[in-house]
C-alpha cells in the first residue's frame, strides 16, 4: 500500500519511495526515508493535499507524491 | 569517513587582529526562529537589500554590543544544501563563498528548532562538511519542553562535536551567550579540523575522483576551487543548481565525468535516497540519549486547532472571515490616522499658500510637492495595518494553513499552494511578492506566479480605490447592515484581481508554460504566539520603504507632473483673462459695501473667469496637449483628457494617479481660497465647456477596474526583469495586463452607463 491509502489516525512505516532524483531528494530531506514512521493526520477540504506527521513535525504533500511512497501499516499500539 | 582531498583553501588566513571584519552567516530551516535570533543579534543595524521582505533577500547587520566588527548575514531558510529554487541557490552560494565579494564565512551560526531536532540536523550534517567553524543555536527550547521533550545540550555538544548554545529567541534568553560565543569564535584563528562525512566511501571517492579530474584550465574557467560540498551536489542532484553551473562554465565534456561519477557511486539505491537515508541514520546515532520524551505527548494544541482551522467548512469560513476583517480594518481603523496625516499636510499647504509670494514657486511647493506627496503619504496608515496583519498571520503560522487550504484550488490552475504566499504578499506589494516566488522550485510554477502576482491588489492601488470609493460609492450598508457598501466594493475589486490572476495563471500554464508540476511539500509549523518584535521590525522596514518611495519617485513625479501641467503659460492668455476681469473688478470697486447681493454676484462672476483661466492654462499645458491627443483612445472608457493624462503619468507608480489628480485639480482651482478636499474637487469637476460632471459612478468604476488590472508600476517591472533575468517576461507582464485593463474598463463602463442611464 502507499501513503495515499491511509486514513486519518493510521500509522505506517515507509518501505520505499519511487520517483526521480529531485523528488527523492525533497522527500528524503524531509525525513521520508525507508524505515521512517508516519502518521496520517488529515486531508485538506477537497481531499488533496494531505497532512502527515513525520518525526516531530507536520508535512503537507499532494496525493500524487503520496502514491510514490510505499508504506506498511503499523499495528495500533506499537507506535 | 574523512574526505580525502583537502577542502577549499582557507581564505580567512590566521589573522586574528581586531581590525578585520568577520563574516558570520546565520542559517537554518524555515520556521526555526532564525529571523528572531538574527534580529536579536543585530538590532536595528540591519540593512535589507534594496527591497524589504522576509529574508527573501540577503539581510546583513552588525553584531551589536561588541567592539569587534562582526557582520552577520541572514540566509534564506533552507532544509538542505541541495539547491533547486533560487532561494536555496542564494543560500548555498553564500555558504560556499561564491556570492559577490565572496570569501568563505568565518563562522556559521546554525539555528535549529529543538522541538524538531532530527529534521533540523539534516542541514547540519551537510553544513559540517563545509569545514567551517560552527555554532549550533538550540532554539525554541521552550516549545520542546512544553511537549515533554528534555534535551541534554551538553551531551549533544559532545556527540555532535560542535559548540551548542541554548536559546529562546522570542524571550531573548541565551542571546548574550550566543553573542559572546560568536565573538570568541571570530577572535580565535584556529583553523577547523578535517571535515568528516557519514556518506559511504563509494560516494565520497566518486566525488573526489570527479574533483581531482579537473585540470588547471578547468579550474581557472570555474573561477574557484571546487569544494567537496559543491562537487557532491553536482553528482547527487540530477539537474540541480551545482550541476547546471559547472556544466555551464565547463561545457558538456564535464557532463560525462559527472555521469561516470554517478555510475561509480551507484550502490543499487538512487543516490538521493542513499544520501538522505545515510544522513538520517547518522543523526539518529548522534542524538542518541540527548532527547528524552519525559511525558507522553498528547495530541498537541496545534493539531486540535487545525481540526477547526483546516476543516472543510469552518476552515474556509474562518479564512473568509479573516480576509474580510483585514479589509474592513483597513478602512475603519486607519480612518482617524489618515485624517491626522491629511490635516498635517493641509496645514502645511495652507501655511505655504499664505506665506509664499504668488507665482511659480508657490504653485510648485503648494500644488506640486505638498499636494502630490501628501496625497500619497496619507495612505501610510492603511499600508501599515495591512502589513501588520500579514506579518502577524505569517508569524503565527496561519499562512501555511492558508496554503494548505488553497492548494487544491491553486493546482487546478497550474499553480501550487506555495504560489499562494507570494500572491498574498502581492496584496501588500508586488515587489516582495515577486521576490517571494523564489521559494518555488519549479521554473514554470515560479514564472506563472511571477506573471500573475502583480494582478493582486497591492497597497499602491488602495489610494486609487480609497479616493474613488470614498467619493462616489454611497456610505450605505447592505446585507442587513453588517457590511458597508464601500467595504463590499473594495472586496469586489480584490476578488476581481484574484479571479483574473487565477484565470491568467491557468492560461499561461496551458500555453507558454506547459508542463507537469514538481512535488508540493509544505511544512505545517506549530502555531505560536507571534513575536511582536519581529513583526514590528518588519513593519518598520516596510513603512520606511514606502516613505522612501514617497520621498523619491513620487516626489520627482509630482514635480514633473506639476511642471507638465503648469507650463507653458502663455502671457496672451493671461492678458486676455485679465482684460475680461478688469471691468468686473472695476464694478466691484464701484459697488457700495452695503449692497451685499450685488457684490456677491460680481465676485462669483470673477471666480468663474478665474476657473476658466485655470482650465485654459491646463488645456494649453504640455500635459493638456498630451491628454487631448490620447483622449479618443480612452473615450470609450468614459475618461476625459485629464483622467487620460493622469493614467499616463502614473506609469512609473500607480499610486501617483492620486497625486496627479490632486495636482491637476489643484491647478484648475488655483484661486480657490478654501482648502477643499480632493474628494470635493473631483465631485465638482466638469467636462470642458459643459455642466456635465467628469466623474460619475460608471467613470469611477471604469478607472478602478483599469487600475485593478493594469501594471502601472516601474519598480515591479524592474523586479520581474531581475528575477527572470529577461526584459521579455517584464514586457509580457506589462503588455498583457494593460490590454486586459483596457478591455475590462471598457466593458465595465459600457455596461454601467446602460444601467445608470
Amino acid at each position: 500500500m502507499t501513503l495515499d491509502d491511509l486514513v486519518p489516525g493510521q500509522r505506517a512505516t515507509v518501505t520505499s519511495c519511487r520517483g526521480d532524483g529531485s523528488v527523492l531528494q525533497r522527500l528524503g530531506e524531509m525525513g521520508i526515508v525507508p524505515g521512517a514512521s508516519v502518521r496520517f493526520v488529515r486531508s485538506a477540504p477537497f481531499g488533496d493535499p494531505i497532512e502527515v506527521e513525520i518525526g516531530r513535525f507536520h508535512l503537507a504533500l499532494r496525493r500524487t507524491e503520496a502514491r510514490r511512497i510505499d508504506v506498511e501499516l503499523e499495528r495500533p499500539g506499537t507506535s | 569517513m574523512t574526505m580525502a582531498s583537502p577542502s577549499a583553501p582557507d581564505t580567512t588566513g590566521a589573522d586574528g587582529s581586531s581590525s578585520r571584519i568577520s563574516k558570520v552567516v546565520v542559517t537554518g530551516n524555515p520556521n526555526a526562529g532564525k529571523t528572531t535570533i538574527f534580529n536579536r543579534l543585530t538590532g536595528l543595524s540591519q540593512k535589507v537589500g534594496n527591497y524589504p521582505g522576509v529574508t527573501v533577500d540577503r539581510k546583513e547587520g552588525r553584531l551589536r554590543g561588541v567592539d569587534r566588527k562582526v557582520v552577520l548575514v541572514d540566509l534564506p531558510g533552507t532544509y538542505s544544501l541541495a539547491a533547486y529554487s533560487p532561494d536555496e541557490v542564494a543560500a548555498i552560494d553564500v555558504l560556499l563563498g561564491q556570492h559577490a565579494g565572496g570569501a568563505l564565512p568565518d563562522l556559521i551560526v546554525h539555528v535549529v528548532d529543538a522541538s524538531n531536532l532530527e529534521r533540523n540536523l539534516y542541514l547540519f550534517s551537510q553544513l559540517r562538511e563545509l569545514g567551517r567553524p560552527m555554532i549550533l543555536a538550540l532554539n525554541m527550547i521552550d516549545v520542546a519542553r512544553r511537549r515533554g521533550l528534555e534535551i541534554d545540550a551538553s551531551r549533544l555538544q559532545r556527540q555532535l562535536g560542535v559548540h551548542v548554545v541554548v536559546t529562546h529567541g522570542q524571550k531573548g534568553d541565551g542571546i548574550a551567550e550566543l553573542r559572546n560565543s560568536v565573538v570568541e569564535h571570530c577572535t580565535r584563528s584556529s583553523s577547523p579540523g578535517t571535515p568528516t562525512t557519514p556518506l559511504p566511501a563509494s560516494l565520497t571517492e566518486a566525488v573526489n575522483t570527479f574533483r581531482d579530474s579537473l585540470d588547471d584550465g578547468e579550474r581557472r574557467r570555474l573561477g574557484h576551487e571546487l569544494h567537496f560540498c559543491e562537487a557532491l551536489r553536482a553528482v547527487v542532484d540530477v539537474n540541480g543548481h551545482c550541476e547546471r553551473r559547472v556544466t555551464a562554465k565547463l561545457g558538456d565534456a564535464i557532463r560525462t565525468r559527472i555521469e561516470s561519477a554517478r555510475a561509480k557511486a551507484n550502490s543499487g539505491l538512487p543516490l538521493a535516497m542513499l544520501e538522505t537515508r545515510t544522513r538520517y541514520r547518522w543523526i539518529d546515532e548522534h542524538i542518541e540519549g540527548c532527547c528524552e520524551q519525559k511525558t507522553r505527548e498528547k495530541i498537541h494544541l496545534s493539531e486540535r486547532l487545525d481540526s477547526v482551522l483546516t476543516h472543510h467548512t469552518w476552515g474556509f469560513l474562518i479564512f473568509a472571515a479573516v480576509m474580510l476583517l483585514l479589509f474592513q480594518s483597513i478602512f475603519t481603523w486607519a480612518g482617524p490616522l489618515m485624517d491626522l496625516v491629511d490635516s498635517a499636510f493641509s496645514a502645511l499647504g495652507g501655511w505655504g499658500g499664505a506665506n509664499l509670494p504668488e507665482g511659480v514657486l508657490r504653485s510648485l511647493i503648494v500644488d506640486g510637492i505638498v499636494g502630490g506627496v501628501g496625497g500619497v503619504v496619507i495612505f501610510l496608515p492603511q499600508i501599515l495595518i495591512l502589513f501588520l496583519f500579514i506579518g502577524l498571520l505569517e508569524d503565527c503560522g496561519y499562512m501555511a494553513r492558508a496554503a494548505f487550504l488553497m492548494d487544491r484550488v491553486m493546482s487546478r490552475c497550474g499553480l501550487s499552494g506555495k504560489s499562494f504566499i507570494p500572491m498574498l504578499s502581492g496584496f501588500a506589494c508586488a515587489i516582495p511578492g515577486v521576490m517571494a516566488a523564489r521559494v518555488i522550485e519549479d521554473r514554470r510554477d515560479r514564472l506563472a506566479t511571477i506573471l500573475v502576482t502583480p494582478l493582486m491588489t497591492c497597497s499602491a492601488r488602495l489610494p486609487v480605490y480609497a479616493i474613488l470609493i470614498g467619493t462616489f460609492i454611497p456610505d450605505e450598508s447592505i446585507l442587513a447592515g453588517i457590511v458597508g457598501l464601500r467595504a463590499a466594493t473594495l472586496f469586489g475589486l480584490y476578488v476581481l484581481g484574484i479571479v483574473t490572476a487565477v484565470a491568467m495563471a491557468w492560461l499561461f500554464r496551458k500555453t507558454l508554460l506547459r508542463g507537469k508540476s514538481t512535488p508540493f511539500l509544505l511544512e505545517m509549523p506549530s502555531y505560536k504566539l507571534p513575536s511582536l518584535g519581529t513583526v514590528l521590525l518588519r513593519l518598520l522596514d516596510r513603512g520606511k520603504a514606502f516613505l522612501t518611495r514617497a520621498g523619491t519617485i513620487i516626489l520627482a513625479i509630482s514635480v514633473i507632473v506639476w511642471a507638465l501641467a503648469y507650463f507653458p503659460r502663455s502671457s496672451e492668455t493671461v492678458a486676455e483673462f485679465t482684460a475680461r476681469r478688469a471691468p468686473l473688478e472695476a464694478a466691484l470697486e464701484a459697488t457700495p459695501p452695503d449692497d451685499v447681493d450685488a457684490r456677491a454676484r460680481t465676485a462669483t462672476d470673477i471666480a468663474t473667469i478665474d476657473q476658466e483661466q485655470a482650465g485654459e492654462h491646463l488645456r494649453q499645458s504640455l500635459f493638456g496637449r498630451m491628454g487631448r491627443t490620447v483622449e479618443p483612445a480612452f473615450e470609450p472608457l468614459g475618461w476625459d483628457w485629464r483622467i487620460s493624462m493622469a493614467a499616463i503619468a502614473s506609469f512609473p507608480a500607480r499610486e501617483v494617479v492620486v497625486s496627479t489628480l490632486g495636482t491637476i485639480y489643484n491647478l484648475s482651482n488655483e484661486e480657490d481660497e478654501e482648502s477643499e478636499t480632493l474628494r470635493e474637487r473631483l465631485r465638482d469637476a466638469r467636462r470642458d465647456g459643459t455642466a456635465e460632471r467628469v466623474f460619475t459612478v460608471p467613470v469611477a468604476l471604469s478607472i478602478m477596474v483599469f487600475f485593478a488590472l493594469c501594471c502601472q508600476c516601474g519598480a515591479t517591472l524592474a523586479m520581474i526583469k531581475r528575477e527572470t533575468r529577461s526584459w521579455g517576461w517584464a514586457g509580457l507582464t506589462f503588455g498583457y495586463m494593460t490590454a486586459l485593463a483596457y478591455a475590462a474598463a471598457l466593458v465595465v463602463y459600457q455596461v454601467a452607463i446602460r444601467f445608470t442611464g
